[in-house]
C-alpha cells in the first residue's frame, strides 16, 4: 500500500463501506441460509482438516526444501542434477494433474502388488489422504527449494569462511552460519507460499479428501444452491488468509534484521 | 505380478489415431493452450485498465480495484473458477432471456477464457502497477520538456523503460496461466487434464497417460522458458547483468 493509503473515515469510503455492509444484508436477507446449522459442526471439522492439512504439508516441504536449495546450490553435479530435475518437473506441471497422477496411477499401480497389498502400509494406501500430503508436500517443497537455492547462495563467502577460520567443522558452520542465514533470506517468501499452499489444499477434495471445500461440495449437491455455499467458502478462505498474512508479518517483526 | 509392467509399457494406447489415445492428449492440450492464451490476453487487457485506474483513477476507482485484486488473491483459483464459471454463464443467460433469446449453450472454452483473464487480469494488474511506478519520474518530465506529446512518451520512454520490470512478473504469470486451465477440469471443460484423467479411466492406464499429459506440461513450460529468457534479454538490453 505504501504512503498512499489513506484512512477509512473519507468520505467516498464511507460510502463503499455503506455499500459493502448492504450488498451483505442483502445476500444474508434474501438468500438462503437454512441449511448452515445442519452443517456446521462438519464445516469446522473441514476447516479442521483444511489447515491441518496446510500445517504438516508446509512444514514437511520446507524441510524437503533444504536439501534440495542445498543440493542445488553446493552439491556435487550427481546431487544437484537431479535435484534440479525434481523442482523443474514440479514447477512445470500442475499440481491437479501431479495428485491425480499419484492417487489414480501409484494408486491403481499398487493394486497390482501384492508384496503391497499384504503389507502393514496397505491400510493407509488405500485411504486418499497419504496421497493429498504426498502431493501437496512436494509441490511445496519444489517451489520453496528453488527459492532455498538461492538464500544458500546467496549467503556472503566471507561469513562461511570465518566460520571455518573460527575453527568450526563444516557440519558446525552449516549449522550455526549458513542454514541460518538462508533461512533468514527465504523467510519473507514464505508467507507468500504458505497463502498459495492454503489456496492449493482444496485440489485434494478431487480425490476424496474430506476438507472445508469438500464439505462445501457435498453441501451444493444436497441442497442444490449454486452460489450461498460458494461465497461462504469464499468468505473462510478470506478469512484465512488474512489470519496466515497477518500471523507471517508479526513473525516478520520477531526476527531481527540487520540495519533496521 | 509384472503385469502392471505390461501395462506401463503398452505404448500403442498412445497411439495418434483412434484405438490409441494420442490424438486425444493433443486435442485437450490444444484446448489448453486456447484457453490459456486467451485468459491471458483478457487478463493483459484488464491488466493495463486496472493498472492504469490504480495510478490515475480517481479515489472510488482506487478503492474498487483494491477490492478487486485483494479478493482475488485471497480465494483460491478453484474457488474462483466454480463462482465465475457459474455466475458467468447464469448472468449470460439472464440477458439472453431479457432479450428475448432462448439460453444459450456457452462453449466451455470461452467461459474458461472469461475465467482464466479475470484471474490473471488481477495478477498482472499489479505487475504492470509495479513496472509502471518503476520508471523514474525524471526521464517523463525530461522528455514532457523536450516537448513530446504524450503518446511519444509513452512510446518512447515509459514502455520501453518499464519492460525491464515487467517481463519476470508477467512471465512468470504466464506459466501460471497454462497451469491454471488444469484446474477448468472440475468444471468440465475438455482440456488436457480432464481428457488424460478420461482416457485412464476407459484403459485402467492411469500411469501412463498421467506421465504423457506431465511431459505435455512439461514442454509447454520450458519451451516458454527458451523463449522468455530471449524476451528478457531484449529487454533488458543495455542494463547491467544480473547473476
Amino acid at each position: 500500500m505504501g504512503p498512499e493509503t489513506r484512512s477509512w473515515r473519507e468520505p467516498h469510503r464511507l460510502v463503499l463501506i455503506a455499500i459493502g455492509i448492504g450488498i451483505v444484508v442483502l445476500a444474508a436477507t434474501t438468500m438462503r441460509w437454512d441449511w448452515l446449522p445442519r452443517y456446521s459442526g462438519r464445516l469446522i471439522d473441514g476447516v479442521g482438516t483444511t489447515l491441518w492439512l496446510l500445517a504438516l504439508t508446509s512444514v514437511l516441504g520446507f524441510l524437503l526444501a533444504v536439501p534440495l536449495g542445498l543440493a542445488q546450490a553446493a552439491g556435487p553435479w550427481w546431487l544437484a542434477a537431479p535435484a534440479r530435475a525434481f523442482c523443474t518437473v514440479i514447477r512445470g506441471t500442475p499440481l491437479l494433474l501431479q495428485l491425480w497422477l499419484l492417487y489414480y496411477g501409484l494408486g491403481s499401480l499398487f493394486a497390482y502388488w501384492p508384496e503391497i497389498r499384504q503389507s502393514w502400509a496397505w491400510p493407509y494406501l488405500r485411504q486418499a489422504w497419504p496421497y493429498g500430503v504426498l502431493a501437496l508436500t512436494m509441490s511445496f517443497a519444489g517451489y520453496e527449494g528453488e527459492v532455498m537455492r538461492g538464500a544458500f547462495a546467496g549467503v556472503p563467502r566471507g561469513e562461511l569462511e570465518a566460520a571455518r577460520a573460527y575453527g568450526m567443522s563444516p557440519w558446525t558452520a552449516f549449522r550455526r552460519v549458513w542454514l541460518p542465514r538462508a533461512i533468514h533470506r527465504a523467510l519473507p517468501t514464505l508467507a507468500g507460499e504458505t497463502v498459495l499452499q492454503l489456496k492449493a489444499t482444496p485440489l485434494v477434495a478431487t480425490i476424496t479428501v474430506v476438507d472445508v471445500y469438500a464439505i462445501i461440495s457435498r453441501v451444493r449437491q444436497d441442497t442444490y444452491l449454486t452460489y450461498e455455499p460458494l461465497l461462504l467458502l469464499a468468505l473462510i478462505y478470506m478469512i484465512l488468509t488474512g489470519i496466515l498474512v497477518v500471523a507471517f508479518r508479526w513473525l516478520e517483526a520477531k526476527v531481527p534484521v540487520k540495519g533496521a | 505380478m509384472f503385469d502392471w509392467i505390461a501395462g506401463l509399457a503398452s505404448w500403442e494406447l498412445l497411439a495418434l489415431d483412434p484405438p490409441g489415445w494420442g490424438g486425444v492428449l493433443l486435442a485437450g492440450l490444444a484446448v489448453s493452450l486456447q484457453v490459456a492464451v486467451g485468459g491471458y490476453i483478457l487478463g493483459f487487457l484488464i491488466g493495463v485498465g486496472g493498472a492504469t485506474g490504480k495510478l490515475y483513477g480517481g479515489p472510488v476507482i482506487r478503492d474498487l480495484l483494491d477490492v478487486y485484486t485483494t479478493l482475488v488473491r485471497a480465494v483460491p483459483e478453484l474457488v474462483l473458477i466454480l463462482l465465475l464459471y457459474y455466475a458467468g454463464t447464469d448472468a449470460l443467460n439472464q440477458i439472453m432471456m431479457l432479450l428475448g433469446a432462448g439460453p444459450m449453450d456457452i462453449s466451455g472454452l470461452a467461459a474458461g477464457i472469461f475465467v482464466i483473464g479475470v484471474v490473471q487480469g488481477a495478477y498482472q494488474t499489479e505487475v504492470l502497477r509495479g513496472a509502471f511506478k518503476a520508471v523514474p519520474h525524471g526521464q517523463i518530465e525530461a522528455a514532457r520538456a523536450y516537448g513530446m506529446t504524450p503518446l511519444q512518451v509513452l512510446r518512447r520512454i515509459t514502455l520501453p523503460g518499464m519492460l525491464p520490470h515487467a517481463v519476470p512478473g508477467l512471465a512468470n504469470l504466464w506459466l501460471i496461466a497454462t497451469k491454471d486451465t488444469a484446474l477448468l477440469a472440475v468444471v468440465g471443460v475438455a482440456e488436457l487434464t480432464l481428457v488424460t484423467r478420461q482416457a485412464g479411466g476407459t484403459t485402467k492406464s492411469y500411469f501412463l497417460f498421467f506421465c504423457a499429459a506431465g511431459l505435455l506440461y512439461l514442454m509447454v513450460t520450458l519451451i516458454s522458458n527458451v523463449a522468455i529468457r530471449r524476451i528478457e534479454r531484449f529487454a533488458r538490453r543495455g542494463m547491467p547483468e544480473v547473476r
